[in-house]
């Protein structure tokens, strides 16, 4: 367990994630796309506090700010979600073609 | 580390966990069922909890399950209520752009270890008299008082964000109540609805 290998673990993380939220059409499944992403970097970020930062306490507060980020992101989707579904029966973002020229 | 200096079981723990991160992470999109989907997703985000304790963030690790675990259990009551094929019963690759997707993936992976393994970073590690919590409790509630409180706000604002977007209807009627989007041009007709009205018969999405 060292520096490179947790870093590592974390950039895989990243990468599924980032094919899951660039690739899945349900909502739900996109916003765990985007959740992977953000726990690879908490990963990321305790890595470097427990290798790299001698231990700062700002590095622990750095992950607990990341895991705010995570609830903030998973209670908006879920009420886009809500909305969405009320507005046009959708579950799947091909249906939304609002914004689309 | 030979500063960390830890026996061979924890590098055995470690490795174990990575696999089982990655594994499940990657069968979160591979699995039919959307709940199943979401249990896996819990499953990583525990492996890399028990990581955490294993790198001394104990406070930070079980803050991790805990979280985890209610927020995946309410994922998967979104799942069972408004997704098609919760259970799993029909193979299911509700998928788009998978190439471009594939590809970001795999780049932004091959970037980020390129980085990990060719960047010289300090070599610092936590010093075997620190107590971890008892820092991090310091730091919050001493000199970041200031980012953490800021932090309770916003998930404040969230709530009540949250509240608006989902409730069905306001204190004066329905949410969407007299409501239109603007025209696409000046005086031109609201851009969206009457179109979702002509074609909603034949369109894909079923009402």
């Amino acid at each position: 367990m060292t520096l490179a290998t947790l870093l590592l673990l974390a950039a895989a993380l990243i990468g599924i994630g980032i094919y899951g939220a660039l690739s899945q059409q349900s909502f739900v499944m996109l916003m765990m796309g985007l959740e992977l992403i953000l726990n690879g970097v908490m990963l990321a970020a305790v890595a470097f506090w427990a290798f790299s930062g001698a231990g700062a306490p700002e590095g622990q507060l750095l992950t607990i700010i990341v895991m705010a980020v995570m609830a903030i992101e998973m209670a908006m989707g879920f009420a886009l979600v809500v909305a969405v579904f009320r507005g046009k029966q959708a579950d799947t973002t091909e249906s939304l073609t609002g914004l689309k020229h | 580390m030979e500063s960390m200096n830890h026996g061979i079981g924890v590098d055995i723990a470690f490795l174990l966990l990575a696999t089982l991160a990655v594994v499940t992470a990657w069968r979160v999109f591979r699995t039919d069922s959307m709940v199943r989907a979401s249990f896996f997703l819990l499953v990583s985000f525990i492996a890399v909890g028990v990581i955490m304790i294993l790198l001394a963030a104990e406070y930070l690790g079980v803050a991790m399950f805990f979280m985890m675990a209610v927020e995946m259990t309410v994922m998967a009551l979104f799942m069972v209520m408004f997704m098609m094929n919760p259970a799993g019963l029909n193979p299911m690759n509700m998928v788009h752009q998978e190439r471009i997707s594939i590809g970001a993936g795999v780049v932004s992976f091959l970037v980020l270890s390129a980085m990990a393994l060719l960047a010289v970073f300090p070599d610092r590690p936590v010093s075997a008299g620190l107590d971890p919590v008892r820092s991090l409790g310091n730091e919050m509630l001493g000199d970041s008082m200031l980012i953490f409180e800021s932090a309770g706000l916003v998930l404040l604002t969230t709530m009540i964000g949250v509240v608006v977007l989902s409730s069905h209807r306001g204190r004066y009627g329905a949410a969407t109540e007299g409501s239109l989007p603007p025209g696409l041009e000046p005086g031109g007709d609201p851009a969206g609805k009457p179109e979702d009205d002509e074609d909603g018969g034949h369109h894909h999405h079923h009402h």
